[in-house]
Formats: C-alpha cells, sequence, structure tokens
C-alpha cells in the first residue's frame, strides 16, 4: 500500500480555467487528477447537444485536453477521474481512444461508468412503486414526465474504484458526486472497507473540498483577498490522502494563491445545509466533527471527521422543460440616472400591460445600485452616481409573448428618458427555461456499470 | 459598542435549490462568541427582509468557528429558473456582512 497519495483538482465546473488541468500535471508530483465538469443545468445542455448528435452529449473539452495531458499522465503514472462523460460517458471514451491514437500513444485502459442515465425507464421506476416525488414539493414526477429533458441518478465512489481494480488509467464517468470522484482513489488505494464511515467521510470532506477547484485556494476569498498573490497563475487545490483518513490540503510550489485555515473553511460552507447531514451515496458526512490545522506554507491538515451508514437512496436530478425568458438591458448616465432607468421601467411595463401580456415574472433590477443586495443596498445621493443600467427579465409558458417582451425593451432607445445606451446586442431572444426535480430513488432499482475501453 | 460584522468574520454563500445558504466564520474564537450569540434566525431572517421570503434554518460548527445559515425561498425559484441577477445566491455572503451588531 502507498504510504500517501495526491489527488489533484482539475476543474471546478466546465468552463473553468482551461490550462488548470495541464499545470496540476506539470508543476509537481501528483498520482491522480481529478475533474469536476457537472452542474445541474450542465445535465440538460449535455442532453440537448446528444439529442443533435448521438456522438455529443460530453464535456467538449475533454478530448482536447487529453491530447495535450495524456503523454505526460503515460509517462509519470497519473490517473485521470472525470464525470465530464455527461449523458454520454461512452463517446466520450471513445473520442479520448482517438485522440490517444492520433498522438502515437500504444496502450490505454478506460473505464467508463454507465447506468446513470434513466431518463428512458422512469415508467419503469413509477411502476416498481417510485414516483420520483420532488423532494421540495412532495408532487410525483408524473405531473412533469412528458417534459422531461434528462435524469440521472449521482453514483458514488464505488462504480469508480472497481474501474481502477480492472486497471483503468482514466475513468470516464456521467453523474457521479463531485465528491465521489475524490473519495474513489483512496478506497482503491488504501483498501478502505465502505462500511468504514469515517474513512468514507473523510474522503468525501477531501472531495468537497477540491470539488469547486480554486475556491478552497484563494478564489472568491472573500477574507483578505487583497493580500493573495499571483492569482493569474492560482495553484488549484491538491488533496494529499493518508491511509488512516487524514489529509493535508494543498497546491504546487511557485503557484499562486493561499490554502490556508481560512480559504479552505470558506470552501467548507459552501453549498451546505445541516453540517452534522452531509449526505452522499457513500456515507452521511458530519461536517461538524472536521478538525483543521493550519500547518503554515500552503498546507491545512483535515482530520478526525466523522461519518455515518448512508441512505438506501440514490438523488436523482430530472430536467424539465418549463417555459421561457428573456432578459433584457439599457444603461442610463448622469445625470439622475437611477430616476431616468425606474422611469424607463415604468414606460416599458406599461407598454406590456397595454399589450395585455402575461407573464409568470418581471423581474426589474438596477444594476450599479440594488441588483446584487436587494433592499440591503445603501439609498445613493443620486448626483453620486455615474450610470445605471437598468436589466428586466421576464419569464412565462408562452413563447410569443417573451419574444415580443423583446420587441418592447428596444423601442426605448428612441421612445423614452434620455441619455440611453448600451443596445448593442439586438433583441433579447427568448431561452427555454430548465428546471430540477429533485427526487430520491431505491439504490435496488438502479445498477451502475463499468465498462472498459482499451487501445 | 456597535461593530460590523466584516471585521469579526468572513463569509461565502452558494445555492441550494431555491434556499441560499450563508456560511460566516469568524476570525478568532471571541468573534465566534459573537456571532453565535447575535446571529440567530430571527435576527438573519430581519437582515435579509424583502430577500429571503422563507424560513431560516440555523446551524453551528464551533469546529471552524462558522454559523451556518439556511434563507429558503430566496432565489427566486432557484438557479436556472430565477430571474435574478444573481440567480445562485454568490453575493448573499457579503451582503449578510453589511451587518452591524450592537455588543
Amino acid at each position: 500500500m502507498k504510504e500517501k497519495i495526491r489527488i489533484a483538482s482539475g476543474q471546478g465546473f466546465w468552463g473553468d480555467l482551461i490550462e488548470a488541468p495541464y499545470w496540476q500535471v506539470t508543476k509537481g508530483p501528483i498520482d491522480y487528477l481529478v475533474m469536476d465538469y457537472l452542474a445541474e443545468v450542465t445535465m440538460s445542455i449535455l442532453q440537448k447537444q446528444k439529442n443533435k448528435n448521438p456522438d455529443l452529449g460530453y464535456a467538449r473539452d475533454i478530448p482536447g485536453l487529453m491530447k495535450k495531458i495524456l503523454p505526460i499522465c503515460k509517462e509519470n503514472g497519473i490517473k485521470v477521474i472525470t464525470n465530464g462523460g455527461g449523458v454520454n460517458p461512452v463517446a466520450c471514451a471513445e473520442a479520448i481512444i482517438k485522440v490517444a491514437k492520433d498522438i502515437g500513444i500504444k496502450n490505454l485502459k478506460i473505464g467508463v461508468v454507465v447506468g446513470d442515465d434513466i431518463k428512458d425507464k422512469i415508467d419503469d421506476v413509477i411502476s416498481a412503486g417510485c414516483e420520483l416525488n420532488n423532494m421540495e414539493t412532495g408532487e410525483s414526477v408524473k405531473t412533469v414526465k412528458d417534459k422531461i429533458l434528462s435524469a440521472n441518478v449521482y453514483f458514488g465512489a464505488f462504480p469508480i474504484v472497481e474501474a481502477l481494480q480492472i486497471g483503468a488509467e482514466i475513468v470516464i464517468t456521467g453523474r457521479t458526486t463531485d465528491t465521489g470522484l475524490t473519495l474513489a482513489p483512496m478506497i482503491y488505494e488504501f483498501g478502505w472497507k465502505a462500511n468504514n464511515y469515517n474513512l468514507m467521510a473523510a474522503g468525501t470532506v477531501a472531495g468537497h473540498i477540491l470539488e469547486c477547484g480554486a475556491q478552497s485556494s484563494g478564489g472568491n476569498f472573500l477574507g483578505d483577498w487583497q493580500s493573495l498573490e499571483n492569482m493569474a497563475e492560482v495553484g488549484f487545490p491538491i488533496a494529499e490522502a493518508f491511509p488512516n483518513g487524514d489529509v493535508v490540503i494543498t497546491k504546487h510550489e511557485n503557484t499562486g494563491g493561499l490554502v490556508s485555515f481560512a480559504t479552505v473553511a470558506e470552501q467548507l460552507v459552501y453549498e451546505i445545509g445541516d453540517p452534522k447531514s452531509y449526505i452522499t451515496p457513500d456515507c452521511v458526512a458530519d461536517f461538524s466533527s472536521i478538525k483543521l490545522e493550519d500547518l503554515g506554507n500552503n498546507r491545512v491538515k483535515v482530520y478526525d471527521v466523522k461519518g455515518n451508514p448512508e441512505t438506501e437512496f440514490f438523488k436523482v436530478s430530472c430536467s424539465y422543460a418549463s417555459g421561457y425568458s428573456a432578459i433584457g438591458s439599457l444603461t442610463y448616465s448622469w445625470p439622475q440616472a437611477l430616476t431616468k432607468a425606474k422611469a424607463a421601467d415604468k414606460i416599458l411595463r406599461k407598454r406590456l400591460e397595454n399589450l395585455n401580456l402575461k407573464y409568470d415574472e418581471i423581474k426589474t433590477e438596477f444594476i450599479g445600485y440594488n441588483a446584487t443586495q436587494g433592499p440591503l443596498s445603501k439609498e445613493l445621493n443620486e448626483d453620486d452616481i455615474n450610470e445605471i443600467m437598468l436589466r428586466v427579465a421576464v419569464r412565462g409558458k408562452d413563447y410569443d409573448s417573451i419574444e415580443r417582451f423583446g420587441k418592447e425593451i428596444a423601442p426605448l432607445i428612441l421612445t423614452g428618458p434620455p441619455s440611453v445606451t448600451g443596445f448593442a446586442g439586438g433583441r433579447p431572444k427568448p431561452s427555454e427555461v430548465v428546471a430540477y426535480w429533485p427526487a430520491l430513488i431505491p439504490k435496488k432499482l438502479v445498477k451502475p456499470e463499468v465498462k472498459l475501453y482499451e487501445l | 459598542m456597535k461593530i460590523k460584522l466584516r471585521d469579526i468574520a468572513h463569509a461565502r454563500s452558494g445555492d441550494k435549490g431555491d434556499a441560499g445558504n450563508v456560511g460566516v466564520i469568524a476570525y478568532d474564537d471571541k468573534g465566534f462568541e459573537i456571532i453565535r450569540k447575535h446571529l440567530s434566525k430571527e435576527r438573519v431572517k430581519k437582515h435579509f427582509e424583502g430577500i429571503c421570503f422563507g424560513e431560516v434554518e440555523r446551524y453551528e460548527m464551533p469546529n471552524i468557528r462558522a454559523i451556518n445559515s439556511l434563507l429558503h425561498n430566496t432565489l427566486g425559484g432557484g438557479g436556472t429558473v430565477s430571474l435574478k441577477h444573481d440567480a445562485q445566491g454568490k453575493i448573499l455572503a457579503s451582503a449578510m456582512l453589511r451587518m452591524e451588531i450592537e455588543i
């Protein structure tokens, strides 16, 4: 057994710093590169791409990235684990095989985890007695069944462990928890048992710290952010994991940013509910048990994590079509910028009303005044306001009404208050609103499957 | 004496469906005693009047000197449905730090 392994985070979302995975495999030693590509909205986008072209539906950055890093990973024995397979992990693996051939790699084993996509099995699931009731409203999934765009189960670490056990050097999954990507190599390397919940929780916490990329190494840090150095070359976080469950969060030497008690603590509280009950398919981790010790020099020890048994359910996330929305904006300038923007909003709303257009919601925000902090925003002296961006958004079921909104905001340039500009983008177009339906499914109704693709 | 929350703590926020979570982390033990005492459900709900339209849940994390508040019915329907500029509640943390506390 290895004494320790180094697991490096390469992406916090699809759209994250493209160079980061390359930095992680070149700027210092690592054993695993883990990359989280999937936000909820990503799954529905990928599903739409797959509907148009059955060879797509995965994070298309991956083949290009692999072309760049695969020779380095092969040379140094670095394994890559990612959920960027999206709704088509098999196609993703095939694309990587093709790239590997192109650059002259002779042998490669790719493990693919499938079985999370239950979009075409919802009727079977309902017949088996699970109505995928919405976790927030309690309604049966039957109410939105016809509008479902994607439906995926969140798998945990163990299907990835299985792929590693059969020799995979790269593991591509569909919907897998972000935390499972980091926990899996620890289970595999250290032979951790599934019922050792403290160890499952230790790896899960490390996964939570890594899952948003640089958000634990100085990115979006609300502490003393101005003291951080060289953010242009921010070091993405690395978890040094030990067989007893201790983990040290660090980053490569000579990179920017900071790993400290404060930067790691901020990530620990990110998007959590009850800290005693952080639920994953692998365990229920107790975030209030975590001990953090700042060792200095960009090293923070995370230890003594407690965990409890996993639940009998997987989480399922379904996305479904829920009407349309459009957002338009105009910029008003001094003098009386805010008063002008407010007057323009009033005129726009009156015109929409006169046309008898109905929306589920119309929302107006004044960027530069209250768009991000609402009623908490400080009152401003009108003369001190240089400019205000009026931002109006509408949402509704009727496409034509949303489209007409786009046609009503543009004319404000010539038919409303003065000192207005910033309408270069043309009329705002309606975009489809994708809503989410979170539910639980008994684990026995779904089976993860691991396939091996070889070159 | 009035102190600003931002002088004794930092924070991070994010979304959980239509709820936003705000984790406030005190810089030291003394600061944690202050936020433990003053960041009650009621105080947080009142602070976010006109922003949070649901219940506030409150959790303590003494291990990292933090109080986590979960603000229900806050993000205008959540992530992809919300029309808000800050649909994911990223700014709730900064908004929380505007709070002033009488000690």
